[in-house]
């Protein structure tokens, strides 16, 4: 089952379009970096734009913290939405558990290609960034010094450019997991309902309620187990010596959400009647 | 429940006490339901009248508020993963990913399930294919399919694992007449070849002419199974068709019932005797046959108005 799930996303238009969007976005705004030169002065804007336009390699932190408060959460919120709703709304769901298909393995298999679309929309967006920075504003300065030049994290010491690989990559890794996150509370919502739409914008008030707690004091005795709280944690993986403290709490929050999240899932799932 | 034989004396079908209740609305009530192995059987019964919430509680689909439903000899929901690969279903409609071809539907519906062989899948795919006379069909996204092919491939889906059992929700919706009659003729080939199949329609000439049993369903309760034979039992009278209507009405003066221009209607239990008389007095008969119970005189009989009929205080 998570196979024919698997190939089944790949050949939603939907998916594609929401992997074409995320990696637009970041190029739009190279383009207009590298063509106006105005970035905006270090310590304002969105993280890492102001140190761009000096070091390409840099762009892809600017691109996923580009896309991460809006944008990457929408596509998850319609991706995960439709995991089951989408079935239950063609029908298709009724034929795949007399097929039968079990239950548990429909959810595991759902679960299976939420997480595939979110590790590879932000492999993506990483990706493409990357190339379209480099095309865009070069190695940087270190680059006449033989090959790809360092580049100075937020700390102000060097990385190396296999650092800086490796670095991107657990960022990427745990970018996926709060999005993860995020997409097994749209796998619950979404065997709450029939609707692919309700299932989504259940998932979107969760993240605009988080984020309108976040900044309020008086809801400081939450802000620790809000979903949205540990987003940015990503920064710390670019300072020298990386900050583990926040990454790691985080990723305790996050892998807590997909286990309740999912749970919740299964056990509203499991006696269902489906009548759709 | 707890004897493992007791699916293999006959029933394929088995259910006792089966209720439903959502909330205070009870769509199934108390459904005491056999169906013997080898059967055409048909579900018959108004809209509402709990045929659908029957067929997915059958399925496992919908989880009954009491009572036990066994399927090929064994407890659903509880054995639904051995049970059902044998059992081809169409409930409520046909569906399909509405963006991919017939072709690939099945075979990821094939895939999606146990058990399925990935060497035979596009043996039985193409096989299934043509069954319902969708052979040749092409790349073209279901999307595109008409409302007859929907319902071609939506029983392709059900024969798919070559089923012992297959339960099928109004299987001739939206076909033409021609395409009614190549599935009729599809479901008794199934049948010979060993398939239980147990149909809902509401088109009671079909199951007339499909059915070998039947099952009334009416306000959640089922109110009559009987086979077709035994339901259609003559009504005493003879319809006849003669030049001479007024020489039947003096010759049988009192076992007249009604005359309708060169129809008679006479009361009489024994066709041929009363051929031999009128044959006998001189009388031409154009046509004479012992009249029977329709299945819809039965069905209508026994039912009311259904769910979808909302009357105001008036009437």
């Amino acid at each position: 089952m998570i196979a024919v799930e698997l190939r089944l996303m790949l050949r939603r238009r939907r998916v594609w379009l929401c992997w074409a969007l995320l990696c637009a976005l970041p190029a739009l705004v190279a383009v207009l970096l590298a063509t106006t030169r105005l970035a905006p002065a270090p310590g304002q804007g969105p993280a890492f734009l102001s140190a761009v336009v000096s070091n390409g390699q840099l762009f892809p932190a600017a691109a996923l913290a580009l896309v991460l408060p809006v944008f990457l959460p929408i596509t998850v919120a319609v991706v995960a939405g439709d995991a089951i709703a989408g079935e239950a709304s063609t029908g298709m769901l009724r034929y795949l558990l007399v097929r039968p298909v079990g239950r548990l393995r429909l959810l595991v298999a759902k679960l299976v290609s939420v997480a595939a679309f979110v590790l590879l929309a932000v492999l993506l967006v990483t990706l493409t960034s990357y190339v379209v920075g480099v095309a865009a504003f070069g190695f940087g300065p270190g680059a006449s010094l033989g090959g790809a030049g360092g580049i100075t994290s937020l700390s102000g010491a060097v990385i190396s450019p296999a650092e800086l690989a490796a670095r991107t990559a657990a960022v990427v890794g745990y970018l996926a997991l709060c999005m993860l996150a995020l997409g097994a509370i749209g796998l619950f919502f979404s065997t709450l309902t029939d609707s692919p739409l309700a299932a989504a914008l259940g998932v979107l008030a969760v993240v605009v309620t988080s984020a309108a707690l976040l900044p309020l004091d008086a809801a400081a005795a939450v802000r620790f187990y809000l979903p949205t709280t540990h987003w940015l944690a990503w920064i710390d993986l670019y300072r020298a010596p990386i900050l583990w403290t926040a990454v790691r709490q985080g990723a305790e929050v996050q892998v807590s959400y997909v286990l309740v999240a999912f749970g919740a899932a299964w056990a509203n799932f499991a006696t269902k009647d489906i009548t759709s | 429940m707890s004897d493992p034989t007791a699916g293999e004396i006959g029933n394929v079908i088995s259910t006792a006490g089966l209720t439903k209740r959502y909330g205070r609305v009870t769509a199934v009530d108390d459904v005491d339901l056999q169906v013997p192995a080898g059967a055409r059987f048909g579900l018959l019964g108004p809209n509402g009248s709990g045929k659908t919430t029957l067929v997915r509680m059958l399925l496992g689909l919908v989880h009954p508020t009491s009572g036990s439903v066994e399927l090929l000899g064994r407890a659903i929901p509880r054995h639904a993963a051995t049970v059902l690969p044998r059992v081809g279903a169409l409930v409520e409609g046909p569906a399909a990913w509405p963006l991919l071809s017939g072709r690939a539907n099945l075979r990821l519906l094939d895939a999606a399930g146990r058990r399925g062989r990935r060497r035979d899948r596009r043996a039985r795919v193409e096989d299934a294919l043509q069954h319902v006379g969708l052979g040749g069909v092409d790349r073209r996204p279901v999307r595109a399919y008409s409302l007859g092919m929907r319902q071609r491939l939506g029983i392709a889906a059900a024969l798919l694992r070559r089923p012992e059992l297959l339960l099928l929700d109004e299987p001739t919706n939206g076909l033409d007449p021609r395409g009614i009659g190549e599935m009729r003729e599809l479901l008794v080939a199934l049948n010979e070849g060993g398939t239980t199949v147990v149909l809902s329609s509401h088109l009671l000439t079909e199951v007339e002419a499909l059915c070998t049993r039947v099952g009334v369903m009416d306000a959640g309760r089922l109110v009559l199974t009987e086979d077709l034979d035994a339901l259609r039992v003559p009504t005493g009278r003879v319809l006849l068709r003669t030049p001479d209507p007024a020489a039947v009405v003096g010759l049988l003066d009192g076992q007249v019932v009604e005359r309708n221009g060169q129809m008679v209607v006479v009361r009489d239990g024994d066709p041929a005797a009363l051929n031999a008389r009128l044959v006998a007095a001189g009388i031409r008969v154009t046509e004479l046959a012992e009249q029977r119970r329709t299945l819809e005189q039965v069905v209508l009989g026994l039912t009311g108005p259904g769910s979808d009929r909302v009357d105001g205080r008036g009437s």
